[in-house]
């Protein structure tokens, strides 16, 4: 299971969150526009990555929003959480085998204690073996 | 439904050539779809120059991952059409590939546990036998005379309130399908080439003309995709999109026990699927797991709640263990219906996006896909199932009709 560190409420265990799926898709800004592939990339088309993913959580059992995270799609880490509306950051601008903490939630006051740090090694699932039957 | 039923360990039924510098067709995938469509490619069409890319070993992703159910009773049309041809061929493959893998037609049970189910199952019972899929509507009395380990009493927090029953349907020997099939391709000239990584495509404008390997470049004429979860990183390769999320989904087996459970039981209510494999584990799976995922791993949260449903419809496997659990990846669409036809990219063929229910479906992922490849243009069956249906928006939209919650 994930142990995500909602920015609110600090770290809970993943079945307190829903999924959003990615993160920085804008609702088109002139629709009437659109042709039809434009609308099918909309809303059928996202990224799949192997690799870091940007995508949006929402602690629906705790303070019910909504925030951004890079999490790795293959070893399930969790790079780095952030705001709605804030930028990807640039995990490569940061010190190597170190996460910084990202986004605005760290200079606000009243924050819970750790809410603004990002889960790395405590973020896995519990191993499975892959065999089949 | 003993050890003594199972066949003998086979001797080795294929080779293990290394790549040639070019075939006429490449597969890229070595699990059920790609072997099938191999199969299919060789028989039907008499392309036996063609070679299968398997970046680990034979049939070692999904296809040795799955649950192994095979049935037909989809809601739509199109779906009905595809998946109940896929259980002709289950019906007839064991012969024709001369090759007992147990395909057990022991039936498979939905049930429904509110109103809403009800109605659902009904409508899918009345859809199915106008589409000449047999299905049929249990009352509680009925689903417990065929299936008396399952809890019928009002007195869990969603009774079993009847079940759509389609008798032809039950599981197979997954294993020993991917062998089957392996076999007969590698005896009608087949290259099945094993831990052999597909790293890129060489294009000449906007047509495919070759496949970059970790065992080298291989020059083609056409490639047919059949990489389930990771079919988004091979279209990225060749330059196109695919409107997939790859997800983690889970199952488990129990310890072997003596034969108790006669059917096929799947619940999308409180979601689990249960059958008991010939040795006797009993197999469980439910949905996948809600975050994007390529670790064939999932969270446990998503086990515990997919025994917790077991437990209560089957109160005696209470005292059950579970002996391992392990994931696989899936290809979701957001019809929860496959894509089997063209891709953007001239000469390269997609299939993908049967998600959760790839298994059953095989043997006419195979013959479609073989006919794609082989002649540019879909066959009717996998005609509607096009990439083109996200821009159309014919789509087929299975969620939730498919009997199972995907």
């Amino acid at each position: 299971m994930l142990l995500i560190s909602c920015p609110n409420c600090g770290p809970r265990d993943e079945t307190e969150f829903h999924y959003g799926g990615q993160a920085h898709i804008a609702y088109p800004e002139n629709p009437n526009e659109l042709r039809d592939r434009e609308w099918a990339e909309y809303l059928f088309y996202r990224e799949n990555t192997k690799g870091t993913f940007a995508e949006r959580w929402v602690h629906s059992t705790g303070c019910r929003q909504w925030f951004n995270m890079l999490r790795d799609t293959v070893s399930y880490d969790i790079h780095s959480i952030y705001a709605m509306g804030q930028q990807r950051p640039d995990l490569q601008a940061d010190k190597p085998g170190e996460f910084s903490q990202t986004g605005e939630f760290g200079q606000e006051p009243g924050l819970a204690p750790g809410a603004a740090t990002t889960s790395t090694g405590a973020a896995t699932t519990a191993p499975t073996s892959s065999e089949g039957v | 439904m003993s050890a003594d039923h199972l066949p003998e360990h086979p001797d080795f039924l294929w080779r293990n050539p290394d790549p040639k510098k070019s075939y006429d067709a490449v597969i890229v995938g070595g699990g059920g779809h790609g072997l099938a469509t191999a199969y299919y490619l060789a028989k039907n069409h008499g392309m036996t120059n063609i070679a299968i890319l398997e970046k680990g070993w034979l049939a070692g992703g999904n296809m040795a991952r799955n649950t192994t159910i095979i049935r037909s009773n989809y809601l739509w049309d199109e779906s009905a059409a595809i998946y109940e041809h896929a259980l002709k061929l289950w019906e007839i493959l064991p012969e024709e590939l001369e090759y007992d893998f147990l395909f057990s037609q022991r039936g498979v049970m939905n049930l429904a546990h509110t109103l809403g189910d009800v109605r659902e199952s009904v409508r899918r019972v009345g859809a199915n036998r106008l589409n000449g899929v047999d299905a049929e509507w249990l009352d509680p009395q009925q689903v417990k005379e065929l299936c008396p380990i399952l809890n019928i009493s009002d007195n869990i927090r969603y009774p079993v309130m009847g079940a759509t029953y389609q008798p032809r349907a039950g599981i197979a020997k997954h294993d020993h399908v991917a062998w089957a099939f392996a076999r007969k391709c590698d005896e009608l000239g087949v290259d099945i080439i094993q831990n052999c990584e597909v790293t890129g495509f060489i294009k000449d404008g906007n047509r495919v003309t070759g496949v970059k390997t970790t065992r080298g470049t291989i020059n083609t004429e056409k490639v047919g995709l059949c990489a389930a979860g990771h079919s988004s990183v091979l279209a990225e390769m060749a330059g196109f999109r695919l409107p997939i999320q790859s997800h983690p989904l889970q199952a488990l087996v129990s310890e072997l026990h003596e034969p108790v459970h006669p059917t096929v039981v799947m619940s999308n209510h409180v979601h689990v699927y249960v059958s008991q494999a010939h040795k006797g584990e009993l197999v469980m799976g439910a949905g996948v797991d809600s975050y994007n995922g390529y670790g064939q791993r999932g969270s446990f949260h998503v086990i515990e709640e997919q025994m917790a449903a077991a437990v209560e419809l089957f109160p005696i496997f209470a005292r059950a263990h579970v002996l391992r659990t392990w994931g696989g990846i899936v290809d979701t669409t957001l019809d929860a219906s496959p894509i089997v036809g063209l891709s953007p990219v001239e000469n390269m063929f997609v299939n993908c996006g049967w998600g959760t229910g790839g298994f059953k479906g095989t043997p006419a992922a195979g013959l479609t896909f073989a006919h794609t490849i082989a002649t540019g243009a879909p066959h009717k069956l996998n005609k509607p199932f096009a990439l083109e249906r996200f821009e159309t928006g014919a789509l087929i939209d299975e969620h939730g009709a498919a009997a199972v919650a995907h």
